[in-house]
C-alpha cells in the first residue's frame, strides 16, 4: 500500500518537473503530429536543458485523437472533444485543439472558450495545411475545388466512397460532387504511390486532378509555437487532479 | 425475397397501397413508388392527394428518421430520387391541373462561396411538394441575385442555405441588404443548413430556421398563413 503511494507521488512530483500540453486532434492528422512531435524534440533536445526541456516530445505533448470519421460528421466533434477536456484537461498546463472549425458552427470555439484551449487557425485542415493565402487563391481561381490531403487520399475508399454511401448507392455521385470542378490533393509527404491514387480518386468523382506540395504548412508552425510557450513556461505550478488526489487519500 | 413474399401493388387497396409507397419511398425503391403513383392515379385519385398522402408524407418519415439519425445522407437522398421519379409523373398534372392552387412563391438559393446543394434541393422539393412554387437559384448566389429574384417574382419567402462555416454569415450580409431596402419588413427569410442553429438564425435577424426539409415545408406554409 505504502509501495503504491511512494509511486504515485514520484509521478505526481514528475508531473511537476516537466510541464506538458494536451494536444487533441482530428485522427486525420494523428501520423502528421506525431511526426511532427519528434522533429520538434530532436531540434531542441539538443539547446534546451533542465525544468521544461523537450525530450523525446511525449513527455511535453500528450497527443488525443478523435476518430477521423467525424470529418463527415461534424456535429459529433465539439461534444467528444469537451468530454476529453473534461476528463483530462486539468491534468496539463495548456491545452491545444488540432482541429479547424471543420463546420461545427461555432460549437467547437465555445467548448474552447469555457476550458482556456485554443485551435489552429482557419475553417479546415486544407486551410492550414495550405496556408490562408494559397487556400483563398485556389477557391478564388475555382470555386468548385474538393480538397484530399494524405490522410484522405490513403483513406478516400473508406472516408468518401464509403462514407458518403458511393459503395452502395454510385449514382448518387453527381448529388455530392456535381457542382465540383476539379480536386485539389494538398500533399504533406512527396509520395508516388498517393499521387497515384490521388489520380484514382479524382478520376472516380469525375474531376480534374491539380497537386500541390504543401508540406505541414501551419500544423508545423502552430505546435512548434505550443511546444515553445509550454517549454518556456516557469516549472512546477502543476495541481495535482482532484481525482489523484482522492485517489492517494483512499490508498493512504 | 421469393416470388411468393413479392407484393403486387395493383393487388392492394388504397390504404395499403399509400401505406407501401410509404415504405417504398423509405427504402428508396423509384421504380415502385413510380408504380404506386401510376396506380392510384388510374384508380381516380386526384394529384394533389397523391402528392401530400404518398410522397410528402413519406418524406415527412424520412426527415423524422433523418433527424433522429435512424437514416443518414445517402439513404435521404436515396428515398429523394424516389420521391423524384414519382413527382415526375405527377407535375405535369399539377401544373394542369384546375384544382391547383399555389400556396405562394417561394425562391430559394445557396448563398455566395458555397456550392453545396444537396440539402437546398431537398428543401426544394419538399416545399413543392406543399404546393410552393419554388424559384431555385441554384449555388453561389451574391446579394445581387436574391434582390434581382425579389424583384422578378415577388416571393412570399426566401430562404438561404449554407453548409460551411465559412459562408453562413453571408446570409447575415443578404438579410442587412434586404432591411436596409425595406425589403424584411415585407418578406420573411428562412435559413438552413448543417451548421446552423436557432441561435445563429436569431443573430442575424432571420425569421426562421428550417432544421430539416421536412419542418421547413411546415415553418414555410405557416409564414404565408397556410397551416392553420
Amino acid at each position: 500500500m505504502a509501495q503504491h503511494l511512494l509511486a504515485e507521488q514520484n509521478v505526481m512530483s514528475n508531473k511537476r518537473r516537466q510541464r506538458r500540453c494536451l494536444v487533441v486532434a482530428c485522427g486525420a492528422l494523428a501520423k502528421e503530429i506525431v511526426a511532427l512531435r519528434s522533429q520538434l524534440a530532436l531540434a531542441r533536445s539538443g539547446s534546451v536543458s533542465g525544468p521544461g526541456a523537450l525530450g523525446s516530445g511525449e513527455e511535453v505533448m500528450t497527443l488525443q485523437c478523435l476518430p477521423a470519421g467525424f470529418h463527415n460528421t461534424p456535429g459529433k466533434i465539439a461534444p467528444a472533444v469537451e468530454e476529453i477536456l473534461r476528463d483530462c484537461a486539468h491534468e496539463f498546463d495548456s491545452v491545444f485543439v488540432a482541429y479547424g472549425e471543420c463546420g461545427t458552427g461555432g460549437a467547437l470555439d465555445d467548448v474552447l472558450k469555457r476550458y482556456g484551449a485554443s485551435r489552429m487557425t482557419g475553417a479546415h485542415c486544407y486551410e492550414f495545411y495550405a496556408g490562408g493565402d494559397l487556400y483563398e487563391q485556389i477557391i478564388e481561381e475555382q470555386i468548385g475545388s474538393f480538397f484530399l490531403t494524405d490522410y484522405l487520399v490513403k483513406n478516400f475508399d473508406r472516408l468518401i466512397i464509403t462514407g458518403l454511401g458511393l459503395d452502395r448507392f454510385p449514382h448518387l455521385r453527381d448529388d455530392y460532387f456535381g457542382n465540383y470542378t476539379q480536386l485539389v490533393y494538398l500533399s504533406q509527404t512527396k509520395d508516388a504511390a498517393l499521387l497515384q491514387k490521388a489520380f484514382g480518386a479524382a478520376d472516380r468523382l469525375g474531376l480534374e486532378l491539380r497537386h500541390i506540395h504543401v508540406g505541414y504548412g501551419g500544423l508545423a508552425s502552430e505546435l512548434e509555437a505550443v511546444t515553445k510557450a509550454v517549454a518556456k513556461a516557469a516549472p512546477g505550478k502543476i495541481a495535482p487532479s482532484p481525482q489523484s488526489i482522492e485517489q492517494l487519500h483512499v490508498r493512504g | 425475397m421469393s416470388d411468393e413474399d413479392e407484393i403486387i401493388l395493383k393487388d392492394l387497396n388504397d390504404a395499403d397501397l399509400v401505406d407501401q409507397m410509404k415504405d417504398d419511398l423509405y427504402d428508396g425503391l423509384a421504380d415502385e413508388v413510380f408504380e404506386g403513383v401510376e396506380i392510384l392515379l388510374e384508380r381516380g385519385w386526384d394529384a394533389n392527394l397523391v402528392l401530400s398522402d404518398a410522397l410528402v408524407e413519406g418524406m415527412r418519415i424520412v426527415g423524422v428518421d433523418f433527424r433522429d439519425g435512424i437514416l443518414f445522407v445517402p439513404e435521404v437522398l436515396q428515398c429523394a430520387g424516389a420521391m423524384k421519379k414519382g413527382m415526375g409523373l405527377l407535375r405535369p398534372i399539377l401544373a394542369q391541373s384546375s384544382t391547383k392552387s399555389s400556396t405562394g412563391k417561394f425562391v430559394i438559393g445557396t448563398v455566395k462561396g458555397d456550392i453545396h446543394d444537396i440539402g437546398k434541393n431537398l428543401v426544394g422539393m419538399m416545399l413543392e411538394g406543399a404546393g410552393f412554387e419554388v424559384i431555385d437559384l441554384g449555388i453561389n448566389n451574391p446579394v445581387e441575385n436574391y434582390l434581382e429574384a425579389i424583384d422578378k417574382h415577388r416571393p412570399n419567402v426566401l430562404g438561404m442555405s449554407a453548409l460551411l462555416t465559412t459562408t453562413m454569415p453571408y446570409m447575415g450580409v443578404v438579410i442587412e441588404e434586404l432591411d436596409k431596402r425595406g425589403i424584411l419588413k415585407e418578406l420573411p427569410v428562412m435559413v438552413g443548413g448543417a451548421p446552423l442553429n436557432q441561435e445563429f438564425a436569431d443573430a442575424i435577424n432571420a425569421t426562421s430556421y428550417g432544421r430539416d426539409a421536412a419542418m421547413s415545408a411546415e415553418l414555410a406554409k405557416t409564414l404565408v398563413g397556410k397551416n392553420m
